[in-house]
């Protein structure tokens, strides 16, 4: 086991994995920029390195200075918790380098699976099931329709050249494909001066549903289940729940053992999460791209299945075995989490950071709240908005359904505005209670709520 | 108003748990507040760690000296902050002699001391000319970003 880890992250997350270390009796140092000196997971750690101004690409994410920060220290080992440089496949080199243990896999994985083509590539080489499209670009119009119609209708038209929802177009039926053909080249040819196109099919409605794996260096590889994040506003997930009120017991085997066989197959360790769309009709699985790290959302799993995936990947890095608990996880109940964040939900979320003058958080039976913030505290404007997890838990998902109304009822946060109310919305809305939602649902309701003449 | 009178609003600030008064006049204005619930969220958590949780104790914090000289700090000139994380040393190799000294004239650009981080020798150069008042770092002592290593006056 190692004696001392560095946290190379901040915010929930940091306190998060400091507080692991402190159960596993592992010394713990943090980094910090100079907007963070009053930060949580700052006061708890047992050392702590001050490595550079607010802003991230000053601080956070310089790579020489947290390794410089391990050295001085004299850690063995760096968590990297999410975001900032955890899929940053040079980092984990640097560590490899200077002998210091990256908690997660290997530079070489990362950089595998990071690469989105690459990654769809192997997933597809092991048998996993990914979004059908074609293999190279389309040489002419006639090439394309035939394309489209061995994909199936309907398909989304990429130029391979495209960004920025640029150069794309939906062809929802075989009437329409030339036309929106035409136009996605076109566009891409006028903004990127390449008019080449490839084709995907295209998933109406999709539920984003992922799955954790986890993995040790002696060839143990288990999947803890999945979480559904289909909530999503603008790709970025507010509610996350487990299980998924949409997957039968056929679909959940199906999944589980395709992410393992992935798995095993590229050699990974350490904690990841494949995260998969599924269609409307809950028949098809389709492989997205595969985290290489751990995940926000991951408190859900660990109250369903009975696990503690930080430990695990404390562990597992330090080269033991999988906990028996983790290879004999059987789910029980059901657990919803709210990200809180420091957004204005009737001002089109704009950020809203600032001093928070009252925080009282929710408690009692099946309420865990992950968070680096207290009364005094403020929230500075460098960094993403979360400033909280709420995370409840139930026997079945009516009981946790009721307990986040509950919850997000007592939480009282003042001085900033929240995503609270906007989030008690959902949890009462019919859509969510009958887990009938996809990830489009959001704009859907919010295009309801504000009218079309809400600004993007 | 003399500092008899504000000791004793303070004391009947302690007294009646106030946390701010502010008292203003013609030709005076007078606020006083107490420590807000960071302090003391800070200070209660400082004796949770195993070891002390204080920022990597570098004798350049620019805390501790003030507080041992028991006076006002003066801090006049410019202070010279270190730019990246590392291991400082103050000599080019271990039997040579110190860059600077106490009382040294410097001038911009002229290498100050060594920072080594991974290992890497970084210079660290003078951005202003003048001359070293105070050295707030020993030869070999860790650093992190922001610690004072130089006064300059």
């Amino acid at each position: 086991m190692f004696s001392k880890v560095l946290v190379a992250n901040r915010g929930e997350i940091a306190l998060r994995i400091i507080r692991a270390c402190r159960e596993l009796g592992v010394a713990s140092v943090s980094v910090y920029s100079e907007a963070d000196i009053d930060s949580l997971h700052v006061q708890l750690s047992d050392e702590a390195v001050c490595i550079g101004p607010g802003p991230s690409k000053d601080s956070y994410l310089k790579p020489d200075r947290i390794i410089a920060a391990a050295e001085v220290t004299q850690a063995d080992a760096i968590h990297p918790g999410y975001g900032f440089l955890s899929e940053n496949p040079r980092f984990a080199e640097i560590c490899e380098s200077c002998k210091i243990k990256f908690i997660g896999p290997s530079a070489e994985l990362i950089r595998a699976m990071g690469d989105k083509n690459t990654a769809r590539a192997t997933a597809t080489k092991y048998g996993v099931p990914v979004t059908p499209g074609t293999e190279g670009l389309m040489a002419s119009e006639g090439d394309a329709l035939a394309a489209a119609r061995k994909i199936g209708f309907p398909v989304m038209i990429k130029a391979t050249a495209g960004g920025g929802g640029k150069g794309m177009r939906p062809a929802l039926k075989e009437e329409e494909f030339l036309d929106q053909y035409r136009a996605a080249s076109n566009e891409a040819q006028a903004v990127f001066g390449n008019g080449d196109c490839y084709l995907e099919k295209l998933v109406l409605n999709p539920h984003h549903i992922e799955f954790q794996v986890v993995a040790d260096s002696q060839g143990n590889v288990a999947h803890l289940g999945e979480r559904d994040c289909s909530m999503q506003r603008r790709n970025q997930k507010i509610i996350e729940e487990c299980p998924s009120p949409l997957l039968t017991p056929k679909m959940r085997k199906a999944m589980g053992e395709a992410s393992v066989e992935l798995v095993k197959n590229i050699g990974y360790e350490n904690a990841g999460t494949i995260e998969y769309l599924v269609d409307e009709a809950a028949e098809n699985f389709y492989f997205m791209e595969m985290n290489t790290r751990i995940q926000v959302e991951h408190p859900i799993t660990e109250e369903v299945m009975g696990c503690e995936l930080i430990k695990e990947q404390i562990r597992v890095a330090a080269g033991e075995p999988l906990s028996s608990h983790v290879c004999n996880a059987q789910p029980r109940g059901h657990s919803i989490e709210c990200r809180i964040n420091a957004e204005d939900p009737y001002n089109n979320f704009a950020p809203s950071p600032g001093n928070i003058s009252l925080w009282y958080a929710p408690g009692g039976k099946g309420v865990r709240v992950d968070t680096h913030v207290y009364a005094g505290y403020t929230v500075p404007p460098y960094y993403d908005s979360m400033i909280a997890k709420l995370i409840v838990t139930g026997a079945r998902r009516d009981v946790a359904i009721a307990r986040m109304r509950r919850a997000l009822s007592e939480f009282m946060i003042r001085g900033i505005k929240t995503t609270i109310p906007f989030q008690q919305v959902i949890v009462d809305h019919p859509d969510f209670i009958e887990g009938r939602y996809d990830i489009g649902w959001v704009e859907r309701y919010l295009k309801a709520r504000d009218g079309e003449a809400r600004t993007e | 108003m003399d500092l008899e009178e504000i000791r004793k609003i303070v004391e009947l600030m302690e007294e009646q748990g106030l946390s701010l008064f502010h008292l203003e006049k013609e030709d005076f204005n007078l606020k006083l507040k107490k420590g807000t619930d960071v302090e003391a969220i800070r200070e209660a958590l400082g004796g949770l760690a195993i070891a002390p949780a204080a920022p990597v104790a570098v004798p350049g914090a620019p805390v501790a000296p003030a507080a041992e000289d028991g006076e006002a700090p003066v801090e006049s000139g410019e202070v010279i902050e270190s730019p990246m994380v590392g291991t400082l040393y103050r000599k080019p190799a271990p039997e040579a002699d110190e860059f600077v000294k106490v009382g040294d004239r410097i001038s911009e650009g002229q290498t100050l001391c060594i920072i080594e981080a991974m290992k890497v020798m970084n210079e660290i150069k003078a951005e202003v000319s003048g001359t070293i008042s105070e050295i707030c770092v020993e030869d070999a002592s860790p650093v992190q970003y922001g610690d004072v290593l130089f006064r300059v006056t």
